[in-house]
């Protein structure tokens, strides 16, 4: 297996399809000449040309409006927002047309398209532009919103999302792009709704996804040198949304923390342990504990974005609360 | 244009117009819910435009899509029954009024965000190009949809990229209450596209002669590779925006101003004096309507209502 990052995953999973499928294509802003602003399509324009590749103007509604209606004529778009936070530009389009084309005209439609948007806090670029807004994007039915953790996941994960006959929200994180991991020789894919348990333990149900997932495997490190195995869920995908292992995994510990970076409030975590409440309530032995981000827009000033942010020790020490 | 045409496009509007009368004694009833935003005095518009297009040309259009339906093929007993929200309607009852479409008919639907479909119109026409397809895509909206931002990031992207779409503005003088003046900073909406660099046209909408003859050079045009143009066609809503419409706004002269020009009148009368068929045919024509609309009423009342499987049905194309 070989080992590469997330942003290498991402490239080869977009550069495989769009050879195996002459309907995929890229439209965003400076995907194509620039190669992308977090590099993820450079070498794109080169290989696959302006039709393929399509530089946009700087209009949100205009790039996902043109997306689904490419798509709901049988082509797979794949259009990149610059990042999640000019998401909110698009709302519209992304939350109340992709979903629910197929659903309110009785089925006819079709809207096979992905949505690739790049968010999180952590590198100084103050409020505006360090976001974590998944769960917004979650809460709406008939949308597909997966946000994987690893290189793995991430190029199987992208290649379901393109490949999938429904609109589809892949969300990557500005800080993950760089980290490593195993990938599986040639193509295969990773089914988007599945939880995955990225660690086994015994002690405690850490549930994350995402950056959250990279937290929380370093605090099962550190953890573990003190005697105390805790079992890793991934959710990967958080509509359609997989309790299974989750619940699974709690049956055997009675003991949940749940990691995401966005905000705690009506958040991820709110609704894993909500699920876990009504799912699970014979087994609980501890209150369900939530690390997420402080209830703040998020400030420039290093110091302070880290206090807002969840950190490693945030979750050890949510672990050894529940314990 | 045979005689055959010029009857067909008055049938249309008839049955446009004697659904819609229909419709809103069943809303009185309370048969029918929601919102319902008829299209009686601006039928010259859609049934033009249709009758301009060749199959491979996609329909698109706001809120305001009877009218479309109709001109399209879909049944008087489709569109009675979705407005009833029956399982018959061709929206599985799902999507009311304001959401009617048909892929089979190349009608990518009603939309009920104002202007929220000109980007998606741009993106079925940047489908068409992509594949070297020579289809157009005709997308309609309204005067007040035009100060919007999808409106100007739409038109902009169909420039730049020189897609097929034609743009029609169908302008009726108010979104909702406010008159055109009132909310636009240009009052003749055709300028706007001026400002993309698109060819435009401001045109009298009241004749479906008239609107069907510059569509048909519209979309010559851009069927000859040129990209985009656009069309401000001139009209008149003869009833309130939607039904309860108090219509403070505006005078009742200037609805029977409006009234003396009815898009059914004008071709009635073109058809005589042109002597393509007598007053008798065109009675007939009437009466055939009529009893039609009466058989949809009575289709879509006499309809199951959708199953309750169908609450989770099609939410998504693939199995979750
Ligand atoms: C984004 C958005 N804002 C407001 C509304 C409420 N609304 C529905 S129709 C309408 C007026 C639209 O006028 P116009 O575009 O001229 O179309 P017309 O009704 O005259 O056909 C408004 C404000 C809406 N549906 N969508
Ligand atoms: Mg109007």
């Amino acid at each position: 297996m070989a080992v590469i990052t997330v942003r290498q995953a991402i490239s080869d999973a977009l550069r495989e399809e769009m050879e195996r499928d002459e309907n995929v294509f890229i439209l965003g802003e400076e995907v194509g000449v620039w190669g992308g602003t977090y590099a993820v399509t450079r070498g794109f324009y080169d290989q696959f040309g302006e039709k393929r590749v399509r530089d946009t103007p700087i209009a949100e509604s205009a790039i996902i409006g043109a997306a689904i209606g490419a798509a709901m004529t049988g082509l797979r778009p794949v259009a990149e927002l610059m990042t999640i936070n000019f998401a909110f530009s698009a709302m519209d389009h992304i939350v109340n047309e992709a979903p629910k084309l197929r659903y309110m005209f009785g089925g006819q439609f079709k809207v096979p398209m992905v949505i690739r948007a790049v968010g999180g806090g952590g590198r100084q670029l103050g409020a505006t532009h360090s976001q974590t807004p998944d769960a917004v994007f979650a809460h709406f039915p008939g949308l597909k919103v997966v946000a994987p953790g690893t290189p793995e996941d991430a190029k199987g994960l992208l290649k379901a999302a393109i490949r999938s006959d429904d609109p589809v929200l892949f969300i990557e994180h500005a800080t993950l792009y760089q980290w490593r991991g195993e990938v599986p020789e040639g193509d295969y894919v990773v089914p988007i709704g599945k939880s995955k348990v990225q660690r086994p333990g015994d002690a405690v149900t850490v549930v994350s996804y995402s950056k959250g997932l990279q937290l929380t495997m370093q605090a099962a490190d550190a953890l573990a040198k003190e005697g105390i195995n805790i079992e890793v869920v991934d959710l990967r995908s958080l509509r359609p949304l997989d309790m299974d292992p989750v619940i699974e995994s709690f049956k055997k510990t009675n003991r949940a923390v749940i990691v995401e970076e966005g905000w705690r409030s009506y958040g991820v975590g709110a609704e894993v342990a909500a699920r876990l409440y009504e799912e699970a309530f014979d087994y609980i032995d501890a209150p369900i504990k939530r690390v997420a981000q402080k209830e703040v827009p998020l400030p420039y000033n290093r110091t302070l974005e880290q206090m807002a942010l969840p950190q490693v020790a945030d979750i050890i020490k949510a672990v050894k609360e529940v314990l | 244009m045979k005689k055959e045409e010029y009857l067909e496009l008055y049938r249309q509007m008839v049955l446009i117009r004697r659904t819609e009368e229909r419709a809103a004694e069943l809303y009185q009833q309370g048969k029918i819910g929601g919102f319902l935003h008829l299209y009686i005095g601006q039928e010259a518009v859609s049934t033009g435009l249709v009758a301009a297009r060749q199959p491979q040309d996609r329909m698109i259009t706001a809120y305001r899509d009877h009218g479309v339906a109709i001109n399209v093929g879909l049944t008087a007993k489709e569109v009675m029954s979705e407005l009833l929200g029956k399982a018959t309607g061709m929206s599985k009852g799902k999507g009311g009024s304001m959401h009617m479409a048909s892929v089979e008919k190349n009608f990518w639907g009603g939309h009920a965000i104002v202007g929220a479909h000109l980007p998606i119109a741009a993106g079925l026409a940047l489908g068409d190009q992509y594949r070297g397809g020579d289809g157009v895509t005709i997308c309609m909206f309204g005067d007040g949809a035009t100060n919007i931002g999808y409106f100007h990031e739409g038109l902009n992207l169909s420039k730049v990229w020189d897609l097929p779409v034609l743009w029609v503005c169908e302008n009726n003088q108010y979104g909702m209450g406010t008159a055109v003046e009132r909310a636009s900073a240009v009052s003749e909406i055709r300028q706007k596209a001026e400002g993309y660099g698109i060819p435009n046209e401001r045109i009298e909408g009241m004749d479906v002669l008239e609107v069907k003859k510059a569509a048909e050079k519209a979309l010559a045009y851009i069927r000859e590779g040129n990209g985009p143009y656009f069309l401000e066609i001139m009209t008149y809503r003869f009833r309130g925006h939607s039904m309860g419409d108090p219509e403070r706004y505006r005078e009742s002269e200037e609805v029977d101003c409006w009234q003396k020009e009815d898009p059914i009148g004008v071709l009635h009368r073109w058809i005589v004096e042109n002597k393509k068929a007598t007053e008798e045919e065109l009675k007939q024509i009437i009466a055939d309507v009529e009893q039609e609309v009466e058989e949809a009423v009575e289709f879509a009342e006499n309809s199951p209502e959708p199953a309750p499987e169908e609450l989770f049905a099609d939410i998504y194309a693939e199995e979750v």
